[in-house]
């Protein structure tokens, strides 16, 4: 009879544990995300899908400027749009924790993420009317005298940043938020004690130790901004395609599920690649 | 955000709504009978999710319709390619995509004799794309013009009788492209001579030069729910791809907007009706049928709540008001019907190629 150690049934217990979420994550994404991969090695000819191993749609996505433009539209306005968000979040974040009273930036946050409270959609489509050439902007600043023609800030690229920006800054100003009030007060006294100024102090003791909320902020905008089709598609008028939105041309009529598949695998790859960059500030212990 | 209640059409239609509303993307079940005895389940477009069009069939029948509706054909083929046979029993279907699906034996043949052809538009019966081999497999329902609609205030409606005003820099900056590439190859092949149900691979080079020269012009390429948002709200004066699709509805809110058929003529569209051959129900399933094809039920269609356009049935004039039929562009069909022709039915090679053309017109 064989008897069970406190290893071995610590072991079991941890996987028992472990095992509903591993076979969540096996069920809802390993197996799709292999169907997927295997889908991308097959093609569609003469309106039929074939079931023979090959690389046509990859060489296609570099072979098509159009599709290839789709990956670097995305990751062109993917990066314009973590940039600016990060830089607009922090100050909002810091001004929250730094010079709010307590007992009011519980209400400072809510009023931060209230946007988060409407429909993504209805948002956007609010933002095409708010920048549209009769809209609240230009109409303000034809008023004002500030300008003579409309501005061209609707169905464009500025159009999707913008849409985007004010919908990441939320997001990225609570994951500093949540970084900068946990910073103890005797980092700084520390260092106002070692002779640094405001600006040294910030430069060089805050800003490093709410690195791993800016980047788990950017990494999340990254990832969210890099897969998204609603946005670009309402506000930025088909000017330019990111590949989302590419994809999802491929779906549209023609069912050409294997070069969807190709294409949503090389956005996963360059997801992939923006979390290898971030990896070391995307732990959850503190250092 | 204009949002038509009545006027908006067409598949990428479908795609704004669903996000707009997360339930459109789950099936739509139109109230019904309490204690129905049965069941009908209907892959169709939006305008079928009406209750106004559905109810009187169920009551009428003591049947539950279980409606879901679908964003392009791609979308419908793949849900029944993931359904068990016998899970759908009526589709509908974009009419140049029937043959696609009579291919892949999807449709049952509905006998001559149960359909009211001779009362359908003649121009809209399309036997070509409907039947096979002298066997109907579906009957068009509706139809309407991807054409060009327009600010009549803000542009010279003269102008708007010659296609080629889509690629000339008079209205640079003001016109939006509505983002459906068969419909818009046809607009183009059309304004260059050329007939949609003749287009070859050697007609792309010419046509997607004329598409680039209509982008360079152009402020946007837009779905249906932003195209008519731009062009009611003065952010472009002229939508090409529009029609009375786009300003039906609008007509009584928005009198300025117009559309009309070039001289050069129009692209038609039109969805045809079938029953699914896997179906268990095919009996209630061509009741359904017939009553969406009757002159009743073709009326309470072109007048549904996610767009209205012209019913396919000939009588349905008679249960339709004077301000319906003026909307609708009644007494003007013949002329638009002898001016337009069908979209484009590319093969599948003729289509990746218009589809490359089109990305990258929007990619220039």
């Amino acid at each position: 009879m064989s008897t069970m150690t406190l290893e071995d049934t610590e072991r079991r217990k941890a996987w028992g544990f472990v095992a509903p979420a591993l076979l969540w994550t096996i069920a809802f994404f390993v197996v799709p995300f292999l169907f997927m991969a295997a889908m991308s090695l097959w093609s569609r000819q003469s309106g039929q899908i074939v079931r023979a191993w090959n690389l046509d749609n990859y060489i296609a996505f570099f072979a098509k400027d159009s599709l290839f433009k789709g990956l670097v539209n995305s990751l062109e306005i993917t990066l314009i749009v973590t940039v600016l968000s990060v830089l607009l979040a922090y100050p909002l974040a810091w001004i929250i924790a730094e010079r709010v009273p307590k007992r009011f930036q519980r209400l400072a946050l809510i009023m931060a993420v209230l946007p988060f409270w409407t429909s993504y959609v209805v948002r956007s489509y609010s933002w095409l009317l708010v920048l549209s050439k009769n809209g609240v902007i230009n109409q303000t600043l034809m008023t004002l005298g500030l300008v003579s023609e409309p501005l061209e800030i609707a169905s464009n690229r500025t159009a999707t940043v913008i849409g985007f920006v004010h919908f990441f800054v939320m997001l990225l100003t609570l994951t500093i938020y949540a970084n900068l009030i946990q910073l103890s007060p005797n980092y700084r006294r520390a260092a106002a004690d070692l002779g640094a100024n405001a600006l040294q102090t910030f430069w060089h003791v805050i800003l490093p130790l709410t690195l791993p909320g800016i980047m788990t902020g950017a990494f999340l905008t990254f990832v969210l901004c890099i897969g998204d089709y609603v946005t670009p598609q309402i506000l930025g008028g088909n000017n330019e395609l990111v590949l989302p939105q590419i994809i999802m041309l491929q779906l549209g009529r023609r069912a050409d599920f294997p070069m969807a598949a190709a294409l949503s695998i090389i956005l996963m790859l360059a997801v992939t690649a923006a979390y290898v960059l971030c990896a070391r500030w995307l732990k959850i212990e503190r250092a | 955000m204009i949002i038509s209640v009545n006027g908006v059409s067409m598949r990428r239609f479908f795609a704004s709504v669903a996000e707009i509303s997360i339930a459109a993307v789950s099936i739509v079940s139109a109230p019904a009978p309490a204690f129905a005895a049965e069941e009908l389940n209907a892959l169709v477009w939006c305008d079928h999710t009406d209750p106004a069009l559905v109810e009187p069939f169920e009551k009428a029948n003591d049947v539950k319709v279980n409606l879901k509706d679908y964003e392009g054909t791609g979308a419908a083929l793949s849900i029944l390619e993931q359904s068990q046979p016998g899970d759908w029993d009526v589709l509908v279907i974009d009419g140049v995509d029937v043959q696609r699906a009579v291919g892949l034996d999807l449709l049952a043949e509905i006998p001559a004799d149960k359909l009211p052809t001779a009362d359908i538009f003649p121009e809209v019966r399309m036997e070509a794309n409907n039947m096979k081999d002298g066997k109907t497999y579906a009957v068009t329902e509706k139809f309407g013009y991807n054409t060009i609609s327009y600010d009549k205030t803000k542009v010279d409606p003269a102008d708007m009788k010659d296609l080629s005003i889509i690629w000339s820099d008079k209205y640079k900056g003001r016109i939006a492209l509505y983002d459906y590439y068969l419909p818009m190859i046809g607009l183009v092949a059309l304004g260059l001579g050329k007939k949609t149900a003749e287009l070859s691979d050697a007609d792309m080079p010419a046509i997607a030069e004329k598409l680039s020269e209509m982008k360079t012009m152009s402020k946007q390429v837009s779905d249906v729910v932003s195209s008519q948002t731009a062009l009611a709200t003065g952010e472009v004066d002229i939508l090409v791809g529009g029609g009375e699709w786009i300003t039906a509805a609008l007509s009584g809110e928005k009198p300025n907007l117009d559309w009309t058929v070039p001289d050069q003529g129009a692209v038609r569209w039109a969805q045809s009706i079938g029953v699914m051959k896997a179906s268990k129900k095919q009996d209630l399933a061509l009741k359904f049928v017939q009553y969406i094809v009757s002159p009743e039920g073709q009326a309470r269609l072109a007048t549904s709540s996610c767009y209205w356009a012209m019913p396919a049935n000939m009588k349905a004039g008679e249960h339709l008001t004077d301000a319906q039929k003026a909307a609708l562009r009644w007494n003007d069909q013949a002329e638009y019907l002898k001016k337009t022709q069908l979209y484009p039915i590319p093969s599948a090679e003729l289509d990746q190629k218009m589809q490359d053309a089109w990305t990258d017109m929007m990619q220039q």
